[in-house]
């Protein structure tokens, strides 16, 4: 029985990417759809940066992009829980090593020789951008529908306060992706994985807790 | 949704300064806006030049936006659960005069002369005699303290009364199983709205807001407040109806936004 694949299987791969542009574009429009009425007084989104010429378009690209990340999200979910591949990257996340990796990060002395395995500091990373995405999803029902789903923007208080949580998960994932992208540059190897699927790893079920029960637990 | 930029935010007052103050500083306030002109002018100009390579605007792509655009009307119609009611508040939580909006500013609003106003009715109706303000004032009035939200991302909250529009569809014999109820107002401005959203129990055609009768800049002598449309989906000054199945565009939905833009 072949037990052994790619670390990022072409689903993953093509569910990253995918994820990437819709969320580049969520974003881009997002800052011109908050330039018709900013939140902030001294905080405009230069228009080189923005999506469209005008709000009207910002709005377009943003009911477009939704789809593309929330079908796409939708499919990366079930596919990280039916393959097992959450639990066997992402869980569980310890506390105490979150802090003593991300220590070691800053001071450049975190060891990166295994791509297939993620630290603490990664793990928290990711699984922190996924629960940010998924409250952008909510706070973005709240806004789009706030009659219909009304009971979404009770969660945030009114209206007003799901539109300033929609743009604190946004500068949220902004953060994460300064992270990510200029980590992914200081070890460009994660990067081709990204794209070719990395090293081969054993994902028999029964060897799951192993790489789980890493000698630090 | 404006022309010219604004800049309000959250840390800004919600209600806006006295009318008094307004008049007595007319001069200081006319030379701010045409300042504002003058650097909306240039700032319109500089967009001009990006414009030229902005992908949005591309025919093949507006196309494609606007096809899923389309796509969006008929999930948000699937999604609209004409018995569910938006949240209402309390007399204290009313903002007024209410917060101003339109196409144009505020200083350009044309006001009614309601000797020569009368409410046109067309298309799917049977009765279609046309209304005076009275006969309007003679119906049962219902009074709505609900959100006014904004494509822009701004809300107030008001208190409208006015007829309920179902009650008022009935009484002149239109047809209901229609798929469209449209909205002429008297800036030349048409809205059109789908038959469920005009049939909600809080949708009025307002002639009062807090009591009084609506001044001048916010519709008088009557406008459509719903509570399940984004604003612009609410025209003032109105001057005809029509009921029909023919599906027409807005003023805004003819420059790009959404055409059900439902709340």
């Amino acid at each position: 029985m072949n037990t052994q694949k790619k670390m990022h299987p072409l689903p993953i791969r093509l569910m990253h990417w995918t994820n990437a542009i819709a969320m580049i574009i969520m974003i881009m429009s997002g800052w011109k759809i908050y330039n018709d009425e900013v939140i902030f007084g001294f905080l405009h989104f230069p228009d080189a940066i923005t999506l469209g010429p005008w709000a009207q378009h910002g709005l377009q690209w943003h009911f477009f992009g939704m789809w593309v990340l929330a079908l796409n999200g939708l499919a990366y979910l079930a596919y990280g829980v039916i393959s097992g591949r959450f639990r066997r990257l992402l869980l569980p996340i310890s506390p105490r090593e979150v802090i003593r990796e991300a220590l070691a990060a800053l001071t450049f002395k975190l060891q990166h020789a295994d791509l297939t395995h993620y630290n603490a500091v990664q793990k928290t990373l990711y699984v922190g951008v996924i629960l940010v995405i998924i409250l952008q999803v909510i706070s973005g029902l709240a806004i789009w529908k706030p009659v219909q789903f009304s009971f979404l923007v009770s969660l945030f208080g009114d209206f007003q306060g799901a539109r300033i949580v929609h743009f604190f998960g946004m500068t949220a994932i902004c953060l994460f992706m300064v992270v990510h992208i200029a980590l992914a540059l200081l070890v460009p190897r994660t990067i081709l994985a990204m794209l070719t699927g990395g090293p081969r790893v054993d994902v028999r079920p029964a060897d799951a807790p192993v790489s789980i029960n890493s000698p630090n637990m | 949704m404006s022309i010219i930029r604004r800049s309000t935010s959250l840390f800004q007052p919600r209600r806006g300064p006295e009318q008094r103050i307004l008049t007595e500083n007319r001069a200081l306030i006319e030379d701010i806006d045409r300042r504002k002109l003058l650097r909306g002018a240039v700032s319109l100009g500089a967009l001009s030049m990006l414009t030229g390579c902005d992908v949005a605007e591309q025919p093949q792509v507006q196309s494609v936006l606007r096809t899923v655009s389309s796509f969006n009307d008929r999930v948000q119609a699937a999604i609209f659960d004409p018995n569910r009611l938006a949240p209402t508040y309390s007399e204290a939580q009313v903002v007024n005069p209410p917060r101003f909006n339109a196409y144009y500013e505020i200083e350009n609003v044309k006001p009614i002369d309601i000797s020569g106003w009368k409410l046109e009715l067309a298309g799917l109706i049977n009765d279609r005699r046309p209304w005076n303000i009275e006969q309007i004032y003679a119906l049962p009035e219902q009074e709505e303290i609900i959100k006014h939200i904004c494509v822009e991302g701004w809300d107030y909250i008001g208190q409208w009364s006015g007829p309920n529009l179902r009650h008022f569809l009935t009484l002149v014999g239109a047809d209901l199983t229609a798929k469209y109820v449209a909205f002429h107002g008297n800036d030349d401005y048409l809205e059109v709205i789908d038959m469920p959203s005009a049939l909600h129990p809080q949708t009025i055609l307002a002639t009062k807001y807090a009591r009084e009768p609506i001044t001048d800049p916010f519709g008088y002598p009557l406008r459509l407040r719903t509570a399940v449309k984004l604003g612009f989906k609410n025209p003032k000054w109105i001057r005809a109806i029509e009921v029909t199945n023919t599906y027409q565009e807005g003023f805004w939905e003819k420059q790009g936004f959404n055409w059900f833009s439902g709340l």
